[in-house]
């Protein structure tokens, strides 16, 4: 049982806020994503946890249990590390088997040259020796345990590092942006690989990354953060759909919703859709939430300037008339054959329309109040 | 490109060669009439005309005075001594300095830093006499203590070590961290396997400047049975006459070989610590 509680925690460096009073409580077997753009004080945030770093004021409570005062070592917490931070002068065996050694091996035992000659060492070594065994067939890194890193290629090192962190059983795993340093297809085969790790061990993972795609196919909740601020925790689905402020909007979703605002919307001429609140500045929209239409009176009209073609859907980059921003719109390959230079009209549905007001704030219609609710 | 230019890359190869030749000969040629003087009878060493080779070979009886007149193997084990003391206690000054300035936040750190690099522009020769009335004071002077305890703490060496411990990624100490070692096993089972060039480097200058210092044990010790190799040579010195030129030489060859024997070990070393740290 390792939930995580985080309670108003601030960091700064110097004069930069890098986490501005972040609270958030992470489940037990909850696999939460922190996703932002890079220094947004994601990576911050997660070596708080891990106890690296120490905050300047709020609490980290881990499986109800304040670990403030705890050093990394004493917190139940594993960390894989962006750069896989594999100790390239031991062996694969000998990087697995570390954390076991520190834990398991008395201080006496730990020494240099005399620690090998003491009684019980043989034993416990014996023991490390299986469990790291194990944990290797699992990753299946099985034949790779005598090399050094620098032989292993960036995949094969992941899992090293995958198995140092889960080879002393921890309560919590944390990940900092593990994936980034694999090429795409080694990425999305990774992804699978530690969802399938997550359900098997069933602990607590708490992974940091900037790419949303990653969040959204591999959480169970995801927690947006943006210059230092938690802006929205929610499951990805969630955040797609309802999020609450323009600035997750724009963060989840690739391609990027579509805003367009208020007085772009009226000075194109078309008329603003039924229930748009006084305050709204802004309105946004998803690329399947519009459709082409035969450019008319009251709708937004623009110009497609480029087709990208993915085989099961189309995406058409409509520039809108007066530089007044562009779109993109998602269709299906068999509903409309655009070419660049058609003008057309964009078709918005309603109910798919997300208002924000000049903080960026989301405003709800009623009905959406009580669908949010 | 390659065959278009064969005149002009040859004859720059040959200029960069000549260069280099050019260079080592001047390095080497100390040590080539060292040798060369070494191995010459007293009435050759003043001969007008110059043979690398001598005319009559006078080795066997130079080398046999200079290892007999004086205690030379003594001179040489005090050398071994004096200077594996003094890197052995640097390493251990320097490397946890070292480490704490480029790996722990403190307050004051770069302060501190600052400092260290005020102590690197000092001259040694500026704290001889400091360090002399130190030693006087606690009664230590003339003994083996006088030769170490003035060099133990090698502002060089920190500010060696910390310049590569600084490029040993942050996230590797993190890691380590978790992984449950303490700051000094950190410093132990990673820091330094990672950092062994810099400490062979550091080792290369630390001991050769040691072992050849004569400054300093001139000053501190009086007694032959303690005297450095190179304190030691100077009992081979004679103003009167240039009788022990040849036998002087000879101890200087003597002296000199164990460094050039620890070099190339060393650099072997080099090699194979550079492998390690390339790899990422």
């Amino acid at each position: 049982m390792a939930e995580i509680e985080l309670r108003h925690i601030e960091k700064s460096y110097g004069e930069t806020a890098v986490v501005k009073d972040v609270s958030l409580s992470i489940r037990d077997g909850e696999f939460l994503t922190l996703v932002g753009p890079s220094g947004c004080g994601k990576s911050t945030l997660l070596r708080i946890i891990a106890g690296l770093e120490a905050q300047d004021s709020g609490e980290v409570v881990v499986a109800g249990r304040c670990v403030d005062d705890k050093r990394p070592k004493e917190r139940d917490v594993a960390m894989v590390f962006q750069s896989y931070a594999l100790y390239p002068h031991l062996s694969v065996f000998d990087n697995v088997a570390l954390p076991l050694r520190t834990r398991r091996l008395s201080f006496a035992q730990r020494l240099p040259f005399v620690g090998r000659a003491l009684p019980g060492r043989g034993g416990i070594e014996k023991a490390i020796r299986a469990e790291v065994e194990q944990a290797a067939s699992m990753l299946d890194i099985a034949h790779l345990l005598h090399r050094k890193p620098g032989q292993l290629s960036g995949g094969q090192r992941q899992r090293v590092a995958l198995g140092r962190a889960m080879v002393r059983h921890p309560a919590v795993f944390l990940m900092d942006e593990p994936l980034s340093n694999l090429d795409a297809k080694l990425r999305v085969q990774m992804r699978a690989e530690i969802i399938a790790l997550h359900r098997r061990l069933g602990v607590t993972f708490v992974y940091v990354t900037h790419d949303q795609a990653e969040a959204m196919t591999m959480s169970d909740r995801v927690a947006v953060m943006t210059a230092g601020e938690l802006l929205q925790v929610g499951q990805p689905e969630q955040l797609y759909r309802d999020p609450q402020d323009l600035r997750v909007a724009e963060m989840i979703g690739s391609p990027k919703i579509n805003v367009v605002s208020c007085d772009h919307w009226m000075s194109l001429g078309a008329s603003l859709p039924p229930g748009v609140d006084g305050n709204t500045t802004h309105l946004a929209f998803r690329p399947e939430a519009v459709g082409i239409a035969a450019p008319g009176d009251r709708r937004l009209n623009g110009v497609v300037t480029s087709v990208e073609n993915l085989g099961s859907d189309i995406f058409l980059n409509v520039a809108l008339a007066d530089g007044c921003g562009a779109v993109v719109v998602r269709t299906h390959p068999d509903v409309s054959r655009s070419e660049p230079g058609r003008p057309v009209g964009l078709q918005i549905d309603p109910a798919c329309l997300l208002q924000f007001d000049g903080a960026g704030m989301r405003l709800r219609q009623a009905d959406q109040v009580e669908a949010a609710a | 490109m390659i065959a278009r230019f064969p005149d002009r890359r040859f004859a720059g190869r040959v200029a960069r060669h000549a260069i280099l030749i050019l260079t080592a000969a001047f390095a080497l040629l100390p040590f080539v009439w060292m040798v060369s003087l070494s191995l010459k009878p007293p009435e050759e060493i003043f001969q007008a005309d110059f043979h690398l080779w001598p005319t009559a070979f006078h080795g066997v009886e130079n080398y046999r005075v200079a290892l007999t007149a004086a205690p030379m193997f003594r001179f040489l084990l005090n050398g071994l001594l004096v200077c594996t003391a003094i890197f052995a206690l640097q390493l251990l000054v320097c490397i946890p300095c070292a480490y704490a300035l480029a790996k722990l936040r403190f307050r004051g750190r770069d302060t501190l830093f600052s400092a260290v690099l005020v102590g690197l522009l000092l001259p040694p020769q500026a704290l001889a006499i400091p360090h002399f009335v130190l030693l006087n004071v606690f009664g230590l002077l003339d003994s083996y203590a006088a030769l170490i305890l003035p060099w133990v703490i090698s502002t060089f060496g920190i500010f060696l070590l910390r310049q590569f411990f600084r490029s040993i990624p942050d996230e590797i100490i993190h890691a380590a961290r978790l992984d449950g070692l303490g700051e000094f096993e950190i410093i132990w089972r990673i820091m330094i396997p990672m950092t062994t060039p810099a400490l062979a480097a550091f080792g290369i200058f630390s001991i050769v400047a040691h072992w050849n210092d004569l400054f300093w044990p001139l000053i501190a010790v009086r007694s032959a049975e303690i005297s450095t190799p190179a304190l030691g040579i100077l009992l081979f010195r004679d103003d009167e006459a240039g009788q022990f030129l040849g036998p002087l030489m000879a101890g200087a060859v003597i002296i000199v070989a164990p460094l050039l024997v620890a070099f190339l070990i060393a650099q072997r070393r080099f090699i194979d610590g550079l492998a390690v740290t390339t790899m990422k």
